[in-house]
């Protein structure tokens, strides 16, 4: 194979890589703002699910027990939102920036004692046969088992908002609360499950950056990824399909930043580091410069809070 | 639930001011607990996290160095919140205030004057402003959150400033270390209180307050502001601008964060480097609702958030705890707030529902 063919597969690879925290964290949002409710929190979700991950990686020497831990500690967290927003009918927006300072200061707490751990990470699987096929197998078949399940989701909560009774009704909490109560729809409990998918995927999302990605605890580790999420789906306007082409496409500026570097350009990697956010910024204006078009697809009812007897 | 909620005709004017107090001595209790979780002596714990830091004159200064910039930024933001607009971008347009002032310093080092620093903190508002303008732009031209938008600034603004103090801003004689070359004299802000690094920014944060208090009580744009905020749509038939208050809170947000920016740079540090803010623009949104978005309440609940940072140090020094402790007090402090406004606005009542009403 030429150099610059297996330049292009590499950085084909990476940029699914660096996509799929996006794609857990985003589906997960998503879910939680079909029924209605806006969760800012999803950076210190993650921040949360990292540590919690990585901390039972090094405790048990199993990356396996690490994700389900973070996602429990995900879910566990969103929990907290749910009853502060949904129960005690707190400020959406105020409650989400808390959870995410909350989430920042408690990850680098319990993190301390465990910058610099070494941890064996999942490892990608290694397809017998079929992983050596040249070009496909490295794209296809090469990866580690966590991108495997956030395509697995994907079409999961893709089926599940089009094509389920549940999701519909998950649907209809999200656009009109008062008719879904109305009808006899438990709304409050629905929400509270959306909520906690979207903790356990943050969770997910978290532990996929520090027991694959790049295996190790850092405080911060999640550099705005859980801003960058929310921010994926409005882009998607709420659309499964447009979320994973969104977190692939967020990928790959990441990783070309990081490409041009190594290809000897002078670029400083300050500078190089604001791209992810710039093109959230620009992406966002054309997105939303449309505003039928943000009207019509965001949930009618995303944010407001919902009292039975008010 | 074994608990329900009734709706209050009139929100309990006595509760609003309780409910932060509230909100505190729970933080407090939760405190001792995680102290106590963590094999310290409680009382010695939180008496070194509260108490020891402001035991002298000068711990209270320091206090007040920190609730400055807090202070400049919360009343910026409370501004914003009242009127409904998110500016959580404080901590981006502080750096740009920082970056502007600072840069003027560095334009002017060797050739200074009296004239300096007024123009610096005239630089550091305008960058401040600048930089809030960029949300303000893409929310009522392009319709753009602006939660993301002025979130996603602030890492480009962090990132400028690393980009400068690691390149061409870098000081010649530094041993390559990543920050700028002192700033002169004049372009230092002055010491208030000999013996203690209390400076100018103080006075700068206070008269902040008291011009917030002036615009949100006693103008007619703050009134609007509150219209637009509470009633969007009595605001939009009373003809009030919804474009314009978004632009009003960015701009005051921006200017005023910026003004703190150059307070830390032409303040107690008297350089650039790539920290000029231990997260005070964050930390001011903590005190924006925990003052009840009024500036007075602002002001007093800076002074409790700037505490919270100097506990964590003392923590540090004294007991060998961790830093990061203040952010999960920050975290909880926020939580308790939010949660005791409940209070204000329902009462709350033990059991279920009786049989007919709503569950």
């Amino acid at each position: 194979m030429s150099p610059e063919v297996e330049t292009v597969i590499a950085i084909l690879v990476a940029t699914l890589r660096a996509g799929t925290p996006l794609v857990f964290a985003a589906l997960g949002e998503l879910v939680t703002e079909k029924s209605g409710v806006l969760n800012l929190g999803i950076e210190g979700m993650m921040l949360i699910g990292a540590v919690a991950g990585f901390i039972a990686t090094v405790l048990t020497g199993s990356p396996v027990a690490g994700v389900v831990f973070a996602m429990l500690a995900g879910t566990l967290v969103s929990l907290l939102f749910g009853f502060l927003t949904l129960t005690l009918l707190t400020n959406q927006v105020a409650t989400g920036l808390a959870l995410t300072i909350f989430g920042i200061g408690l990850s680098a707490f319990v993190g301390l004692g465990y910058i610099g751990t070494p941890i064996q990470g999942l490892p990608p699987l290694a397809v017998p046969l079929l992983g050596e096929i040249p070009v496909l197998g490295p794209l296809v078949f090469g990866h580690d088992p966590l991108f495997y399940l956030s395509l697995a989701l994907f079409a999961a909560v893709a089926w599940f908002l089009a094509r389920t009774r549940a999701g519909l009704v998950l649907r209809a909490v999200g656009e009109s609360h008062e008719a879904a109560h109305a009808i006899g729809y438990p709304v409050i409990a629905i929400r509270y499950l959306a909520v906690m998918f979207g903790g356990a995927m943050s969770g997910l999302a978290g532990a996929y950056l520090s027991l694959v990605y790049t295996p190790q605890w850092t405080e911060n580790m999640t550099a705005g990824r859980g801003w960058i999420a929310l921010a994926l789906v409005v882009f998607a306007t709420w659309r499964p399909a447009r979320v994973l082409l969104g977190a692939y496409l967020f990928g790959g500026i990441t990783i070309v930043g990081l490409h041009i570097q190594a290809a000897g350009f002078e670029a400083s990697a300050h500078l190089l580091a604001m791209l992810p956010y710039l093109a959230t910024i620009l992406v966002l204006v054309l997105i939303s410069r449309d505003t039928t078009r943000i009207r019509l697809n965001a949930p009618a009812a995303l944010g407001k809070p919902f009292h039975p007897d008010a | 639930m074994w608990f329900r909620l009734e709706p209050r005709a009139q929100a309990s004017r006595r509760l609003r001011t309780a409910a932060p107090l509230i909100a505190l001595a729970l933080t407090l209790a939760s405190g001792t607990v995680l102290f106590g979780a963590l094999g310290q002596n409680p009382i010695l714990a939180l008496h070194t996290f509260f108490i020891r830091p402001i035991d002298s004159l000068y711990g209270l200064s320091e206090l007040a160095i920190k609730a400055a910039p807090l202070a400049l930024c919360a009343v910026g933001l409370a501004i914003g919140f009242r009127g409904n607009v998110w500016n959580i971008g404080a901590e981006g347009q502080l750096t740009m205030g920082a970056i502007c002032g600072g840069g003027l310093a560095l334009a002017f080092y060797g050739a200074e004057g009296p004239w300096l620093l007024p123009l610096m903190v005239l630089a550091g508002g305008l960058g401040g402003m600048a930089w809030g303008a960029i949300p303000a732009l893409l929310k009522t031209r392009f319709n753009a959150n602006e939660i993301l938008t002025s979130l996603m600034l602030s890492y480009v603004a962090i990132q400028l400033l690393g980009y400068l103090v690691h390149g061409p801003w870098r000081d010649p004689e530094g041993y390559n270390f990543p920050e700028t070359r002192l700033f002169g004299d004049q372009a230092l802000l002055p010491v208030l209180v000999e013996g203690t690094r209390l400076h100018g920014g103080v006075v700068l944060a206070l008269i902040a307050v008291g011009l917030g208090w002036l615009l949100l009580s006693r103008s007619f744009a703050g009134f609007q502001i509150k219209v637009v905020g509470q009633a969007p749509a009595a605001a939009a038939y009373a003809g009030y601008s919804r474009r314009r208050v978004v632009w009003l809170s960015f701009l005051i947000g921006g200017g005023l964060a910026g003004i703190a920016g150059l307070g830390e740079v032409a303040g107690p540090m008297g350089q650039l480097n790539p920290t000029v803010s231990p997260g005070y623009g964050f930390a001011a949104i903590i005190c924006a609702f925990l003052g009840r978005l009024h500036p007075v309440g602002v002001l007093l609940a800076s002074l409790l958030l700037a505490l919270l940072f100097l506990g964590g140090e003392s923590l540090q020094m004294h007991l060998n705890l961790p830093l990061a402790i203040t952010g999960v007090f920050q975290g909880l402090l926020l939580f308790f707030v939010l949660a005791c406004d409940v209070f204000v606005r329902y009462r709350v009542r033990l059991g279920r529902a009786a049989v007919g009403l709503a569950p």
